[in-house]
């Protein structure tokens, strides 16, 4: 049904976007609580810097992780020379820069939960004899499941389709960076790519399509586990 | 005894307090909303930190800020029960009830067990179920019985009733009787409702504007102005406390007060401690023993004092033997007419069945 370099394409797009979402997920929910629960000066500045990636256009983005990440980048150098580890033109940097891209959503999603979540149930905890930590993930977190898991799969469906910052930071490699979108925008580049281009095209909106309903199903579950 | 002395400012308000409390013993922390009863509640919880203070239960110094001894709320072994219930969402009835005696210290003393407490709250039939499936009154229970396991030295109720309608009151308040009389466990009980107060407390923290206005025996406060101030007055009277003698030939209670002796439409065995509440306009004032009428309470009682009171009435309190009071409202034209003043003799009236008395079970402190 798919043609090899298709279903290159469609898998490598749905690995980046997995890997993306899971390096996002631990930061995205330290950040989140960091911002709703936390006071600090600069905390303003902080929240429009995580904020950053989703009025910067792409191609900066991208510039910008090649800046630091590149083998010559301050960070992409160390990772490099230490371990030996190079993300500029893998999979692995397009899943960072996917990651970075959808960032801001993940923490937006999660922070939306933890403002709304009854901070009395954690006091409530706290009297039943329950630590911070225990606090945390014996309340909070399951608490805020929907949220997190409405930030992954959003993130999820916009990772499969993020361009600009992986084109720049990961380059458009067949069999290593070259997503969906890029695959689409290739085949758009080539004289006969128009067929390609379409089928492209149509598995992108199925599979964003499939994602939304997957989510949509998840969080019914979730809500009525939880009684709302 | 718990010894509790908190400051605390927060913005204009201030609380500043000094009280103690009976171990074990129910003791009211009463008071109009906006008090500071709540703000109380969580410092003494360790919810939040006073300004300055120390808290003692017993022997055992929780808090004491001379030192900077700040036990953290988690291991204060203060059971809390919520006005808004607060059970997890997301757990079962019996995991909810079996989150803090999980976290218990490792061999700690659980003289609450499990079976207890599920049989004396009636929750056998809840366990399995979400709390979004229970009833306000029933999420109560499940919240005061998930408190009792994680084993408290002391339990503080905040207004645990305040969100409930009459009928879900009505079916809570017996559990809450029925722990005051089996646990030893002493309770610090907020309300703005009187009558709770009157059922289940035998001291009292009358609390204004984040001071303490009135302190000690239910009986004793009863009479402080401040509450009149807070009750309404429909709802002045003094508080009595006695013990049932047995029942009279026509079937009425008798009961023991100071040196006088009440009769109630109320069933309860003899020997019971029983606490009512006789109204101030439901007491008459004759200057002789009258006859000829269907009220079966006469008591002998010398006049205290004449107070000016709402509208053209006065109030007039009334000594009627060994430290027992009634307050007593009349019009000011009928102290006038009877001649009322200090140390005059005269007979207070009270209708048996406008009595009604809450029973402590537990023998009398």
């Amino acid at each position: 049904m798919l043609s090899p370099a298709e279903s290159e394409a469609l898998f490598l797009s749905l690995s980046v976007a997995a890997r993306s979402v899971l390096f996002n997920l631990p930061f995205a929910i330290l950040v989140a609580w960091v911002l709703t629960r936390t006071r600090f000066t600069g905390r303003t500045v902080f929240d429009a810097f995580v904020h950053l990636p989703l009025v910067l256009p792409p191609v900066v983005v991208g510039y910008l992780l090649l800046v630091l990440f590149g083998v010559r980048g301050p960070i992409g150098g160390w990772l490099y020379h230490s371990f030996g580890i190079q993300l500029a033109f893998t999979s692995a940097g397009a899943a960072l820069a996917t990651a970075v891209m959808s960032f801001p959503l993940v923490v937006r999603s999660i922070r939306l939960s933890l403002d709304t979540l009854d901070r009395g149930l954690e006091d409530a905890a706290r009297t039943l004899g329950a630590g911070a930590f225990d606090r945390f993930v014996s309340i909070t977190l399951p608490l805020i499941a929907p949220g997190i898991l409405a930030g992954a799969v959003t993130a999820f469906a916009a990772g499969l389709g993020e361009f600009g910052a992986v084109i720049t930071f990961a380059s458009n490699i067949p069999g290593e960076t070259r997503t969906l979108p890029l695959a689409l925008y290739t085949a758009l580049q080539t004289p006969d790519g128009d067929a390609l281009a379409a089928r492209l095209a149509t598995i992108s909106f199925l599979l964003g399509l499939a994602g939304l309903l997957v989510a949509e199903f998840l969080a019914r579950r979730l809500r009525r586990m939880l009684g709302r | 005894m718990l010894r509790v002395q908190l400051y605390k400012r927060r913005g204009d308000f201030t609380l500043d307090v000094d009280f103690c409390a009976p171990v074990p013993g129910v003791t009211a922390l009463f008071g109009r909303s906006g008090c500071g009863k709540s703000t109380l509640i969580s410092l003494i919880a360790g919810l939040l930190s006073p300004d300055q203070g120390r808290i003692q239960i017993d022997e055992d110094t929780l808090l004491d800020t001379t030192r900077h001894l700040d036990v953290d709320a988690r291991h204060r072994r203060i059971g809390v029960v919520f006005q808004d219930a607060r059970l997890f969402p997301h757990l079962s009835v019996l995991d909810n009830l079996r989150y803090g005696a999980k976290r218990l210290p490792r061999g700690a003393p659980a003289p609450i067990g499990f079976d207890d407490v599920i049989s004396m709250l009636g929750l056998g039939a809840l366990t399995a179920r979400r709390p979004h499936q229970l009833s306000g009154g029933e999420q109560q229970r499940v919240a005061l019985g998930r408190a009792l396991l994680a084993q408290p030295k002391l339990l503080l109720l905040d207004e645990p009733l305040a969100s409930l309608d009459l009928a879900r009151r009505e079916e809570v308040l017996p559990y809450f009787e029925k722990l005051r009389d089996a646990l030893a466990i002493p309770i610090v009980y907020v309300s703005h409702q009187f009558d709770e107060v009157l059922r289940l407390a035998t001291r009292v923290v009358l609390l204004e504007a984040g001071r303490v206005r009135a302190d000690g025996e239910l009986a004793t406060v009863s009479r402080h102005p401040a509450l009149r101030d807070i009750v309404g007055p429909d709802a002045v009277g003094a508080v009595m406390s006695g013990v049932v003698d047995g029942t009279d030939d026509a079937g009425l209670t008798r009961i023991q007060v100071g040196d006088a002796e009440l009769v109630v439409d109320e069933l309860a065995p003899p020997g019971q401690r029983i606490q009512i509440q006789v109204l101030a306009r439901d007491v008459i004032v004759a200057a002789s023993r009258p006859t000829g009428l269907s009220v079966r309470n006469a008591v002998s009682a010398r006049v205290v004092s004449v107070t000016p009171d709402v509208g053209r009435a006065v109030l007039v309190e009334l000594d009627i033997g060994r430290t027992s009071t009634l307050l007593a409202r009349i019009t000011a034209r009928a102290a006038q007419e009877l001649e009322l003043e200090s140390d005059k003799q005269v007979w207070a009236l009270i209708k048996a069945v406008s009595l009604r008395g809450h029973v402590f079970s537990a023998p009398g402190r």
